[in-house]
């Protein structure tokens, strides 16, 4: 579904990737695991066009997209939920859900999405009416998570969704990322400093390092990988 | 009853500040930096409809209210396209350049305008009459008299006000204004493109100073090039006051400000201090509270 070939991005005259090169099948959850500032945020913004590439290539569903502004691509059907959450605190939460669906013309289709999200988590639906920068961490990663579901994605790019969340919601919204792509048929790329986790949700993993991808295996191989294991999963 | 007479003037006064501090705060609110062009987007809207009028006169009878409607919106529209031709022209190149050099560029655009328009092929510098838009006609309450103009400026501007809240409550377009100016990146990945974002405010925010323009040329003595830059000045003033990208508070800290100076100007003895006094109340304020009176201190949360 996404395939980035041989893609190098600069901050300056720092390079932040030299020549990545990953796929994500249809259907799947693929991982991008790696330490601070290996490269796993700046991959993600290349892909939705925050960041500009300097050369190489992203084609998704057979189609070159480098480049191309980020609100082109919520039109093909992609979703980036960024790291830091980037919810609208100035909004409500159903305000900021409304935003996700920003493109879409149909009001019937809003409100179906709507009704999805908050099946989904409920958790939003008791909080509609509040302002977005009064909810909790875990909530606002609920909020941005189901913000992009809104815009009924194909492919979703989810950046720490762990990040500064207690434990006991790290998991369930784990296993949300599951639901959704079980029984939405959503691709999902994943962006996570917590390996074990996201190597337990996934069926394929990169491991990124200082902008190279070092490794790259199935979700298995990796957890049962001794340089992976002493790096990334705590030793051991 | 001279304080009637005095807060209608005031109101009036604080009214035009009001619409102006839109403006101003609404392109601070998308793009954090002030648009000093703005003042002179009012001068011409009031030259816009300064030449419209015998234009207009030729269909309708003079000085009718329809009259008067249309050159206002056909005045806005120019100002609108001209405020968005602007951005596109000065300021968009510069998006991602540091912020003062955008800010000394809209000086730089704000001179040019002031100084083409002085120019004798242009406006010329001299200051015409500015024709009568609406029938004369004053209201007698006791011993004051009021212009029907006076009562009409607060009139339209609490109706644009109301306007202006339900484009931003309530539209598309205006949640979308509000997530920009949140968080433009943000807002781009829900698809919203940015500049036509940022296009709709400074069209909205030009219009308003249109419309601005017109009721100030209404109450002063004449038009010329550089009549933007004292209520512009003043208008800036109050979006700060108010809070500066929040819209209710730069309404609010126009309206206070039109009001400080009438009611200082009114004081017998002391009304050439008026300035000095407004501007001293303004100090204080801002002392106690640094952000304006509905700005919020912002504090990053990691």
């Amino acid at each position: 579904m996404l395939e980035i070939k041989n893609l190098v991005v600069n901050y300056g005259v720092i390079t932040a990737l030299q020549e990545i090169s990953l796929s994500v099948p249809a259907g799947a959850i693929v991982t991008l695991i790696g330490a601070n500032g290996a490269g796993k945020t700046t991959t993600l913004r290349a892909v939705s066009g925050l960041l500009k590439a300097r050369t190489g290539e992203v084609i998704y569903e057979g189609r070159k997209i480098t480049n191309l502004p980020p609100h082109e691509l919520v039109k093909l059907g992609i979703a980036h939920v960024p790291e830091g959450r980037m919810v609208f605190a100035n909004l409500t939460v159903l305000e900021n859900l409304r935003m996700g669906a920003y493109l879409m013309k149909d009001r019937a289709a809003v409100n179906r999405e709507l009704s999805y999200v908050f099946d989904v988590f409920p958790r939003l639906k008791e909080r509609e009416k509040q302002i977005a920068g009064t909810l909790s961490g875990g909530e606002q990663q609920m909020l941005a998570i189901g913000r992009a579901l809104m815009s009924k994605p194909k492919f979703l790019m989810l950046d720490e969704p762990s990040l500064g969340i207690a434990p006991l919601l790290v998991q369930k919204i784990f296993e949300k990322i599951v639901e959704i792509n079980r029984d939405h048929k959503i691709t999902v790329l994943l962006v996570e400093q917590n390996a074990n986790l996201a190597l337990d949700v996934s069926s394929y993993g990169y491991v990124l390092e200082t902008g190279r991808i070092i490794l790259a295996d199935t979700s298995a191989s990796l957890r049962a990988n001794p340089q992976v294991k002493s790096a990334y999963l705590g030793g051991s | 009853m001279d304080w009637l007479q005095q807060l209608i003037n005031g109101l009036a006064q604080g009214s035009i500040y009001a619409l102006i501090a839109l403006g101003y705060t609404m392109v601070y609110g998308v793009l954090r930096f002030i648009n000093f062009a703005h003042s002179d987007v009012l001068m011409l809207g009031a030259f816009a409809a300064f030449f419209l009028a015998p234009v207009v006169g030729t269909i309708l009878p003079p000085q009718s209210y329809l009259g008067a409607f249309i050159i206002v919106i056909v005045s806005a529209a120019i100002c609108a396209a001209i405020g968005i031709l602007i951005e596109r022209l000065a300021y968009r190149p510069l998006r991602n350049r540091p912020k003062l050099t955008v800010l000394i560029t809209a000086i730089g655009v704000s001179l040019l305008i002031e100084f083409t328009c002085q120019h004798n092929a242009v406006f010329g510098a001299r200051t015409r009459p500015f024709p009568r838009l609406i029938p004369e006609h004053n209201f007698h309450l006791g011993n004051i008299v009021i212009a029907n103009h006076d009562v009409l400026v607060p009139i339209v501007t609490a109706a644009l006000l109301a306007l202006l809240w339900l484009v931003v409550q309530r539209t598309k377009i205006g949640m979308a204004m509000r997530a920009v100016a949140f968080n433009p990146q943000a807002a781009a990945l829900m698809g919203v493109n940015i500049n036509r974002v940022i296009s709709f405010t400074f069209g909205l925010g030009s219009a308003l100073a249109a419309i601005a323009g017109i009721l100030y040329a209404m109450r002063a003595p004449g038009i010329e090039p550089l009549m933007g830059i004292q209520p512009g000045l003043r208008a800036f003033i109050a979006a700060v006051l108010g809070g500066i990208g929040n819209l209710p508070g730069a309404a609010l800290g126009g309206l206070l400000l039109g009001l400080l100076e009438t009611f200082a100007g009114g004081i017998p003895g002391i009304s050439n201090y008026r300035d000095g006094i407004a501007f001293a109340i303004l100090i204080f304020i801002l002392l106690f509270r640094p952000a304006g009176l509905l700005g919020e201190v912002k504090t990053e949360k990691v």
